[in-house]
């Protein structure tokens, strides 16, 4: 049977992709983000997942203003990483994991009644590619197969937080419904605090991502009563995203143990947060 | 018009509604198509025929022109399309923040900013609370 082995929360900032891409790890500006997740990669190591389930967001990159799907999910064979202006990152191609894709969206669709979109043929962003670096550094093929779940949070109304947390627990009873062995991580991805645009651009607010940090631990059900306009205006607007840890939160047990905590101020103009999580009946 | 929203209170903050989205299309779409390497080409030759390709109105043509980025946002922009033109002109999301504060702040007072802990929440929150102190 296939086992949900892991959960990873991370912020997806591009910065920290060209950084990695760059060779400047280990820059002053850099080097604390790096050593502090450092841990989490070695957690990763260990959890060793067959596939990764990634939520996040994409950047008006695969998706323009002409379609916006509220969730989507990659079926394909392979995923490029895209173009968003410099070219695209020196990163692998993601392989896809058609199988287990198709089982989620049929589980999905027929058993909990979520009407995903279902996407043969897309190219992931930072969004997806910055975590999978985080994760596993710099091979050149990733150690694992990947599921884009590609969530809207750029245009309102983007899906409820609790809506996000139901999506986890849907997912969760898909991959327990999973006859093949597999072990199988689902991370959620973006946040935390910033907001990009406006005369309010830079904003951070740690005292709020630090609730967040803890709740996603012991109470991530009072985290699915929060509406978007506290959303927006405590993390910020581009902050929203921060519903898609819910998502990673949802497949997990309701009880956790948090193997990995790191909150790092700024990445760019964002404020960087990871949780490593395991069930906690362990693997 | 949509009736106003609770979150017209929160300060310096475009929320991509509908109304926004409706408003912004060919400008968001025009700063899209700038994700192909022709047409980054097309456009650094000529801005004026290129820009004329997409159905803007005169006031956001004017507002790409001008590189007026607060004026996108509220012509409709969507921070994630007009940080693609300002990506074409190698400006980082720093440079972008620190033209959007609109107080004459550089990108190195920016940075500044955010190696210190970026932007407080506190007086930046509600309008209303900001204007009954």
């Amino acid at each position: 049977m296939a086992r949900l082995v892991g959960g990873l929360a991370t912020s997806h900032v591009p910065s920290i992709g060209a950084a990695i891409d760059h060779g400047r790890t280990d820059d002053p500006y850099w080097k604390p983000l790096f050593d502090g997740i450092q841990p989490a990669r070695e957690w990763m190591d260990r959890v060793r997942p067959d596939v990764v389930i990634v939520v996040y967001n994409d950047h008006a990159s695969r998706f323009g203003m002409d379609v916006t799907p509220t969730f989507a999910i990659g079926v394909g064979d392979t995923f490029a990483p895209h173009d968003e202006g410099y070219g695209p990152r020196p990163v692998p191609a993601c392989e896809g994991a058609p199988g287990f894709a198709w089982h989620l969206v049929e589980s999905l669709v027929l058993k909990d009644e979520f009407d995903v979109t279902i996407v043969s043929d897309m190219t992931v962003d930072h969004g997806l590619t910055v975590p999978l670096s985080l994760a596993f550094g710099q091979p050149s093929a990733w150690p694992c197969r990947v599921i884009p779940l590609c969530v809207n949070v750029i245009q309102y109304p983007q899906p409820t937080a609790r809506r996000c947390f139901r999506l986890g627990e849907a997912i969760r009873r898909a991959i327990d419904s999973f006859e093949p062995d597999l072990r199988i991580a689902i991370f959620g991805t973006g946040g935390m605090s910033h907001q990009l645009q406006g005369e309010r651009a830079g904003l951070i607010n740690a005292p709020y991502d630090q609730m967040w940090l803890d709740q996603m631990v012991t109470n991530p059900l009072a985290l699915t009563e929060i509406g978007h306009t506290e959303l927006l205006r405590e993390a910020g607007s581009e902050g929203l995203e921060i519903i898609m840890w819910l998502v990673m939160r949802g497949a997990m047990d309701a009880t956790v143990r948090e193997v990995h905590r790191f909150y790092h101020v700024p990445a760019s103009n964002t404020a960087y947060g990871l949780l490593a999580l395991e069930n906690a009946e362990g693997l | 018009m949509t009736p106003a929203h609770d979150y017209d209170d929160i300060p310096g903050t475009y929320v991509f509604d509908g109304d926004h989205c409706r408003r912004g299309y060919h400008l968001n779409m025009f700063c899209k198509s700038l994700d192909r390497a022709e047409n980054r080409g097309a456009f650094r030759r000529d801005p004026p025929s290129y820009l004329a390709g997409f159905p803007m109105t005169a006031d956001q043509a004017a507002a790409v022109r001008d590189r007026d980025w607060l004026a996108m946002l509220r012509l409709g922009g969507n921070i994630y399309y007009t940080f693609k033109l300002a990506i074409f002109d190698g400006l980082t999301m720093q440079h972008a923040g620190a033209l959007m504060s609109d107080s004459g702040m550089t990108v190195d007072d920016f940075r500044a900013m955010m190696l210190t802990g970026g932007r407080p929440i506190e007086g930046n929150r509600s309008k209303r609370e900001n204007a009954h102190g």
